[in-house]
Parts: C-alpha cells; sequence; structure tokens
C-alpha cells in the first residue's frame, strides 16, 4: 500500500505528543499573554503557572485514554522540535461523525507566520482522513480575524452567530459556529 | 415585582425534589425514547433509578451555581412532570445555555412547557442576571422550536447534518434570546 501523505508532518512543523517535562514552562509562558487567551478561551483570562499547566496537561492526556473523544497534539518545528502550539479535536460524537477542532500558536512571534496553515491542513487530514468523520465545526469569536480568515480559506462556512455572547474589550461581540463538511473538503 | 413568588405561575411551579424522587421520574421517562430523542444526542440508552439516584447525589450545592435545576410540577395537582435546567453559566460573559423536557407524555403540547420556559427565563434575566440564555434544539423537533419562537426566542443559525438518526442527516439549530429582548415583551404582554 503507498500512503501519499504523512499524517503527522507538514512543511516546517509537524504534530507530536505532550512532553511533560519541558511544555508546561512554555506553556505557561504563552497563558501570561491575555490577547492569546481571549482569542481561544471564552472563560475569564488567567495566567497558569508551570505546575498548573502541568496538572492540566495530564488531564487533558487522562481524559484522552479514558473516554476516546478527543485527540491532542502539540505542533513542534522539524527542524529543531521547538514546542510552538497545539492543535485539536475534541467532543467527538462517533455515532453522528462530529467532532469540533481548536488551535493555537503560543507565541507573538510565531503567529503571521503561516505555522496555522500547515497546522489546519494536518488537523483536517487527521479528523476526514483518518478519524473518518463526517463534518468539523470551531467556536470562534467575531474578534478573531485571523482564525475567521483562516478557516474561510480552508472553505469553512459561517453556520451560526449567537448574537452578544461575548462582552470584552468594552463592548459586546457575537461568537461564531462555523463548519465543515468532508465532502467540502475532499472538493478542495 | 417584589412580593411575588418567581418560583410559580398559573399552571406549573418550579421546584427541588429528593434524588429518591428523581431518580424514580427519570428512570420512568428514559423508557420514552422519543423523548430522549429529542433531547438528547446522546445514544438513547436507559438507567437504573438507583444509578440515576448516585448521580443526583454527588451534586453539590456551588454558589455562585455553575448550573439552576428545577423540577417542574403542576398544578393544582402538583404532579411532577419534567425538569429545565440553566445550565454552562458563564458568569464572566453573562450567557448560559437552557434545557427543557416533559417527561409526562399526557402533559405534551398543553402550555406547561410554554410556562415553566417563562419561568426559567425570569429566574434567568432577573434574578441571575444573564444577559443572554442559548438553546440547541434538532431540526425534527418543530413542536419545540415553535414553542422556543413563542417565548422570545430567535433562530441564531443552524449546524448542518450535525445528527445522524434513523437513516438521515438532521441540522442542529442554535436559538437564543437577550435581556434587553425579554425586558422588551415583558412590557408588551398584557398585565
Amino acid at each position: 500500500m503507498d500512503f501519499q501523505h504523512s499524517l503527522y508532518e507538514a512543511e516546517r512543523i509537524c504534530l507530536a505528543p505532550i512532553d511533560h517535562e519541558k511544555d508546561p514552562e512554555i506553556v505557561s509562558r504563552w497563558t501570561h499573554d491575555a490577547e492569546y487567551l481571549r482569542m481561544l478561551e471564552m472563560e475569564a483570562a488567567r495566567p497558569l503557572s508551570p505546575a498548573q499547566v502541568k496538572k492540566k496537561l495530564e488531564s487533558i492526556e487522562k481524559e484522552m485514554d479514558e473516554h476516546k473523544n478527543q485527540f491532542h497534539f502539540t505542533v513542534r518545528m522539524r527542524s529543531d522540535d521547538r514546542l510552538i502550539g497545539f492543535a485539536q479535536v475534541s467532543w467527538i460524537e462517533w455515532t453522528h461523525g462530529s467532532g469540533w477542532i481548536k488551535m493555537g500558536i503560543g507565541a507573538k512571534e510565531d503567529r503571521r507566520c503561516g505555522y496555522g496553515t500547515e497546522v489546519l491542513g494536518l488537523l483536517l487530514r487527521f479528523a476526514f482522513d483518518e478519524l473518518n468523520l463526517y463534518r468539523l465545526s470551531a467556536l470562534v469569536p467575531e474578534y478573531n480575524e485571523g482564525a475567521l480568515r483562516l478557516l474561510k480559506k480552508a472553505n469553512f462556512t459561517e453556520e451560526v452567530r449567537r448574537r452578544q455572547a461575548l462582552q470584552r474589550f468594552g463592548r459586546c461581540w457575537d461568537l461564531l459556529n462555523l463548519g465543515l463538511l468532508r465532502d467540502e473538503w475532499r472538493s478542495k | 415585582m417584589i412580593g411575588t413568588n418567581i418560583f410559580q405561575d398559573q399552571k406549573v411551579r418550579l421546584c427541588a425534589d429528593d434524588p429518591e424522587t428523581l431518580a424514580q421520574a427519570f428512570s420512568r421517562w428514559e423508557r420514552n425514547d422519543e423523548l430522549w430523542l429529542m433531547l438528547d444526542s446522546d445514544p438513547v440508552v436507559m438507567w437504573s433509578a438507583k444509578k440515576i439516584k448516585e448521580w443526583n447525589e454527588k451534586g453539590e450545592i456551588e454558589n455562585p451555581p455553575k448550573e439552576a435545576f428545577f423540577t417542574i410540577h403542576a398544578l393544582p395537582e402538583d404532579k411532577l412532570i419534567g425538569f429545565v435546567s440553566l445550565n454552562s453559566i458563564l458568569w464572566n460573559q453573562g450567557d448560559c445555555w437552557v434545557a427543557i423536557g416533559l417527561g409526562e407524555r399526557d402533559y405534551w403540547g398543553k402550555g406547561y412547557g410554554t410556562e415553566a420556559m417563562n419561568l426559567t427565563l425570569q429566574y434567568a434575566f432577573s434574578e441571575l442576571n444573564l444577559r443572554r440564555v442559548t438553546l440547541g434544539v434538532f431540526e425534527y423537533n418543530q413542536r419545540a422550536v415553535h414553542s422556543y419562537e413563542k417565548a422570545g426566542f430567535r433562530l441564531e443559525g443552524r449546524m448542518r447534518g450535525m445528527l445522524q438518526r434513523q437513516g438521515r442527516r438532521y441540522d442542529l439549530l442554535f436559538m437564543g434570546i437577550l435581556q434587553d429582548e425579554w425586558k422588551q415583551l415583558q412590557s408588551q404582554a398584557p398585565a
């Protein structure tokens, strides 16, 4: 059999497992940048210490093992294995073939380098070609323009607009659900 | 208004029941698969009253709560007919989800659900002081969609083909109501 693509490797970045020794220090630094958290989370932003991050990463892996409905990856540079972000498919409903994706590039200097496009490409192939899901969803605040651009470029459609569901930067914002069906991904 | 009991209306009241009472009711309601096809995307499944009671007993009273769970009692007989829950409350955003189910079929389509939803929205907006309430409803549950529209919810979108049931794909509809919209409705309502 001839597999054309690696599931884990793109041009510059790759998907990898968690390193429980080295990763917490780096992820903790990311959580001290409120802008990063506010792009990703609805809950109140708060910095986490390396010990708190370590616990969180351990619980993610424990849940992956116990519930078998989520897949969490770290994102690393292929050149030197440096940790630059995370990517996940979560809340999979196997009976319906649906799942949610989420990803982040942690450090400011690593954003706007096109890594996100590579990560998303791998994540979509993993979800559709390996997990055989029927559809994927992503939850994005209206103000996260980078994420919206990235997802729409990958053929995602805006499906739901939860009016004024977020309150940040001194005003209300809509919370969007975007969706992509397997056929729409294949036709790209 | 000060002096009114916000837990009671004409046809229903919102209550808290013991784990044993809840467990008996839920294990009876579970045997109605149609109800669960309307309520949940998880595969339908039945649990014993004993198991349900064990889950209920784990529930701790948090303050502020992440969830406000009520049973629905029909008046005047005070019969336990269903439940309603405000859950996933995000206090920093003022948003939450609502889920409602009438386990007793004889009480469907008679306005009990609508009244219970109205009491629940009143609780969400005038006691918890939330800014909005969100819900998800399946495309094939048109009865529920109509009753939510009547309560003031607006359609906010549909996730295409989110459910596969009995050989077909169905959308998951999202609906939402804002505190301002609810207040507007209150001021228009006949006294």
